[in-house]
């Protein structure tokens, strides 16, 4: 079931926002640590508070041809622990043994063959241009092409799988790590799960490390909702989408609740006080405008509800841990968050 | 089982307990635990599971989805002894409705009668509520939190557990705690 309320015409009351009269924490562009969710503290841990998305700078055209390939698919998000004895000079080596690690699952137990014999070639190349800063481990792809023999003379490959590791302002793991290990803890799927099951069995064995699925709880989802809301961009947008699921019904119920992108921005606007830095507290209380003005029309608290989707014109995020980006621009800041959250859960 | 002293006589030839004797353990008034929250489901369980519990004393438990409580039923209702203020992590509506009920609450509740339990931590990967808020509504209110998953049936007995033994100090019924000194400590363990 659908509800889409009043889409324009949104007459959203001022933002309430309770000033509690906290000092500034930390630098004013720098991000306090995040704790885990439920780790007690003998203090109040700071509020976190984000950078505010940036578009990244004037030489992103050229990156934009480099990584036009990563927009508009979707990618299942995996969070990785940091690899022992990986190194970027080796990744051709890396690339062979991993074509006959996959050329060798492929084998396993098929007794008969049938149509063209699939030659899967592999390719682990390295995205130098996605990543945050010098002290980031350059971003590496893992490419599953294949080309059916079949038809020797076309030798046109077509991609099947695509993996990526990346690490985006990831000091926070990377400073405190012995020599031996790189960090680059977020890893982003495309493709069949039984390749992805391959290549990280590999990637396990090889490099001792863990992949774990990276699930967006409903808090994580609206903070990217105000976050990305606040982006500008210059094409005419998608209206920005929230999809909430109810629990404890005995049919599933669905509520996606669209807002127009202008009055969406007009909303964070009225609540957004520092430019370029967002607040829990700003968070909140742009999701209670949303809520409370659904309510008013519906009598329904959605507060109630689960959200699991997010959908703007920069992106969309599900709670499964599924990332479509949409613009290149902002593709370092939803990196940068994204690879905030994977090193949360790894440690 | 109402009030009132019952005279205890020494047992005869091999022991036996007598009815007169048994009813003499439970001769104290009975204790009000208030369960305020807006989950319905778990709170029922979490309400059995209580009472389900072998104690020495009578319990009564009340539900309410939020405060204040209706004052048509005040002249009836007996002395609550402690308050526990149910916070799901996966309902942000519930810290609200916690929020806003804590406005009826006494003041006197808040030297060790209150306590707020959160729910639903087994399942992380869907809070939706910001721990910092709740750590803050524990310290702004001086009362302990506690952490619990009421979807299984062990932890849930253990929660009924622990708070039976809070509702015991709250009470009065332990000798040398008073329900300040160890709420008190409760915090400061936690912290």
């Amino acid at each position: 079931m659908k509800i889409f309320p009043l889409v324009s015409n949104l007459n959203l009351p001022i933002a309430i926002c309770k000033d509690t009269g906290r000092p500034s924490w930390g630098l004013p562009f720098g991000r306090a640590r995040r704790r885990s969710a439920l780790s007690p503290s003998s203090r109040l841990p700071p509020a976190p508070r984000r950078t505010q998305v940036k578009a990244g700078a004037a030489e992103v055209a050229e990156d934009t041809q480099r990584t036009a390939f990563l927009l508009r698919k979707q990618w299942t998000l995996y969070s990785v622990t940091p690899l022992y004895r990986f190194s970027e000079a080796h990744l051709r080596d890396y690339s062979r043994l991993l074509s006959a690690f996959v050329a060798a699952e492929k084998k396993k137990g098929l007794a008969v063959e049938i149509g063209g014999e699939l030659d899967i070639k592999v390719s682990v190349t390295s995205l130098p241009d996605l990543k945050g800063s010098d002290r980031d481990q350059a971003a590496i792809l893992v490419q599953l092409s294949s080309r059916s023999s079949a038809s020797p003379k076309n030798s046109e490959e077509k991609v099947i799988w695509s993996g990526w590791f990346c690490c985006v302002a990831g000091d926070e793991l990377s400073e405190n790590l012995p020599e031996a290990f790189t960090c680059l803890p977020l890893f982003l799927v495309n493709g069949a799960e039984s390749n992805t099951a391959i290549v990280g069995t590999w990637f396990q064995k090889t490099f001792d490390c863990c992949f774990r699925r990276l699930s967006l709880s409903p808090f994580n989802l609206s903070w990217m909702a105000a976050m990305w809301t606040g982006c500008k961009v210059d094409k005419p947008a998608s209206a920005t989408e929230l999809v909430f699921s109810v629990p404890r019904l005995p049919h599933p119920l669905h509520i996606s609740y669209a807002i127009n992108l202008e009055d969406a921005q007009a909303l964070w606007a009225t609540i957004q006080k520092t430019p370029g830095e967002i607040t829990q507290e700003e968070v909140d209380v742009f999701m209670d405008c949303l809520y409370s003005h659904f309510y008013r029309h519906f009598k329904i608290h959605l507060s109630a509800t689960k959200l699991v989707k997010v959908s703007t014109a920069v992106a969309s995020a599900h709670c499964d841990g599924i990332i479509k980006f949409r613009q290149s621009q902002y593709l370092t800041g939803v990196l940068m968050l994204l690879t905030e959250l994977a090193i949360c859960q790894i440690q | 089982m109402g009030g009132g002293l019952y005279e205890t006589s020494l047992p005869q030839g091999p022991q036996k307990r007598t009815k007169l004797q048994q009813e003499s353990q439970k001769s104290f008034p009975a204790e009000l635990l208030e369960l305020v929250g807006s989950e319905g489901d778990f709170q029922q369980k979490l309400a059995e599971a209580i009472l389900q519990e072998k104690k020495d004393f009578t319990v009564n438990v009340h539900i309410a989805t939020s405060l204040p409580l209706p004052s048509e039923r005040d002249h009836l209702r007996p002395q609550i002894d402690m308050i526990v203020f149910m916070i799901d992590i996966k309902n942000k509506y519930s810290l609200k409705n916690v929020e806003d009920s804590l406005a009826y609450v006494d003041a006197k509740f808040f030297l060790g009668k209150v306590c707020f339990l959160v729910t639903g931590v087994g399942r992380v990967n869907c809070c939706s509520v910001d721990m910092n808020a709740v750590w803050k509504l524990g310290e702004n209110y001086c009362s302990p939190v506690l952490f619990c998953e009421l979807e299984l049936e062990g932890t849930r007995v253990a929660t009924a557990q622990r708070l039976l033994r809070m509702l015991q100090i709250c009470a009065g019924y332990v000798p040398g705690v008073s329900a300040l000194y160890f709420s008190t400590l409760m915090t400061t363990f936690s912290s």
